[in-house]
């Protein structure tokens, strides 16, 4: 019986990551303490996972140099590798005329900033996100092609309940009738979102749906949906407020208008929030042992990364769920047969 | 601050892949996944809809039975009724018919008594009168042998009739 084994692993791998890095990190402490002459500076360590990168830092001495792709006026498209950009003793140098600043590219002679459309660290870390969503749904597709008219088994029999929540629980209650029309963007939504957040978890993971370019992309989609499927009632309720006397139509038209930018501003904001503050709480817990140097109080913090870790799983299919519902909201109000029922 | 600030790059990427992801997998994921599933649904709701009818159909079955039973209980105790009235009337009958016969019996047999007895009487009657000449044949026989008493016998029919 190998396929429930399958099904659960990726939770128990994610635990099971959680839970060696916990125990690893305070000895690894003590170790990196003794060969570095510099400070601990925490914040730097910090901001250096949640942010992206040029190359994949997972561990001292693993370091994975990503494809740099940039184009600039002066020199066209160019594709190099990142590991270009560091000495032997990963120092920071200039090549071919750019130089790399903060995470940043410009061009060296006049300080330009360059076209940057590299594979960096979180754009990867998309594609990996990208290819488990593809190849876990793919599977689940095919079991209910195999299993056709039989009980669901397998990979299939763990999403299946999770996708008849999205579409039960989230989508069909908010949208309404018309439901089946969105559920295909949804239902991605939803697991890109809870994969992504359970992926940045694993240790060495880049912050994919912390980071604000991600969340704001994917608000702006909701965003466009939302105006586009938006109804008659749903412009009128904006533009020309029924039931409400002349006078406060003139004062809510760019209370609406700004209403609209806000609910995608929302969902940007709190899932880039709630994720990227669930990393730099680990991480700040887990930069104690290193700030004080000391294996007992790796210990204990340990435990306490351990607890929020357990937290952030939490948090990572709750983040998934609000975002998808919020979204499910917005559509639903914006194609709404009954728009202005006050 | 870095961390607020969208990189472009990443957004080119994030907006290519989801999309190309929304479109792969509604095509080879989310299509035949929720085209099972609803399949399934309406396959599940047809099979209780059928139970629920085959339900309703044995109730009505079963209530059909009763009241053929209860029919036939009906039908059976009215013909046992009905015999039981029938052989009644026929007992009835039956006392009502030999009482009358016997009577029209009775009545005969007293009739051929009373015309036999008639009969008899006339007979009797009959004899007696003969008896009643015979003996007055003898008895004047025996008066009127001698002229004398022929003689006083006239005279005395005589005086009667002048008498008369």
């Amino acid at each position: 019986m190998k396929k429930p084994f399958i099904v659960v692993k990726p939770f128990f791998l994610s635990l099971f990551f959680i839970v060696i890095s916990s125990i690893i990190s305070p000895v690894l402490a003590s170790d990196e303490a003794g060969h570095e002459s510099e400070p601990f500076n925490a914040s730097e360590v910090i901001l250096h996972h949640v942010l992206d990168d040029h190359q994949w830092h997972l561990a001292d001495g693993l370091v994975i140099p990503l494809p740099v792709i940039i184009y600039s006026d002066e020199n066209g498209l160019e594709v190099f590798s990142s590991s270009n950009f560091y000495d032997e003793h990963h120092n920071i140098i200039e090549y071919n005329g750019y130089k790399l600043e903060h995470g940043h590219i410009y061009l060296a002679d006049s300080g330009k900033a360059v076209f940057d459309v590299s594979i960096t660290k979180n754009v990867a870390m998309l594609f990996i996100n990208a290819a488990v969503l593809f190849f876990v749904f793919f599977t689940v597709a095919k079991g209910f092609s195999t299993n056709r008219g039989k009980a669901p088994k397998g990979v299939q029999s763990f999403f299946e309940p999770i996708i008849l929540f999205v579409r039960d629980e989230i989508v069909k209650p908010n949208i309404g009738h018309h439901y089946e029309r969105f559920l295909p963007y949804m239902l991605t939504l939803f697991f890109f979102i809870l994969f992504g957040n359970l992926l940045g978890l694993l240790p060495g993971a880049a912050n994919l749906t912390g980071n604000i370019a991600v969340t704001m992309t994917l608000a702006i989609i909701t965003f466009l949906i939302t105006n586009f499927s938006g109804n008659k009632a749903y412009w009128g309720h904006i533009f020309w407020t029924p039931g409400v006397p002349l006078p406060l139509r003139i004062v809510i038209l760019p209370v609406e208008i700004i209403g609209m930018f806000t609910k995608p501003f929302s969902l940007m904001i709190r899932l880039f929030v709630a994720i990227t503050a669930g990393h730099i709480v680990l991480l700040s817990l887990i930069s104690l042992a290193f700030i004080f140097g000391s294996i007992w109080v790796g210990f204990a913090s340990s435990m306490i990364v351990l607890f929020i870790n357990l937290i952030e799983l939490l948090v990572a299919g709750i983040q998934a769920y609000v975002f998808t519902m919020f979204t499910s909201m917005y559509i639903g109000m914006a194609t709404a047969d009954h728009g202005h029922d006050h | 601050m870095d961390l607020l600030t969208p990189g472009t790059g990443l957004i080119i990427w994030q907006t290519f892949v989801f999309l190309l992801l929304v479109l792969l997998l509604a095509k080879f994921a989310w299509k035949p996944i929720l085209g099972s599933l609803k399949e399934r649904e309406e396959s599940i709701q047809q099979a209780l809809d059928s139970a629920e009818k085959a339900k309703l159909e044995m109730a009505a079955l079963k209530s059909d039975n009763e009241k053929l039973l209860r029919e036939a209980r009906e039908e059976r105790d009215k013909i046992l009724r009905d015999a039981r009235e029938a052989s009644n009337r026929m007992h009835d009958q039956a006392q009502v018919d030999a009482k009358k016969n016997a009577d029209k019996i009775i009545e005969d047999a007293k009739a051929i008594i009373q015309t036999e007895k008639n009969a008899a009487l006339r007979d009797v009657k009959a004899q007696v009168a003969m008896f009643s000449l015979e003996i007055a044949e003898r008895l004047i026989k025996n008066n009127l042998k001698d002229d004398k008493a022929q003689k006083d016998l006239a005279e005395t029919f005589i005086k009667d009739l002048k008498l008369n």
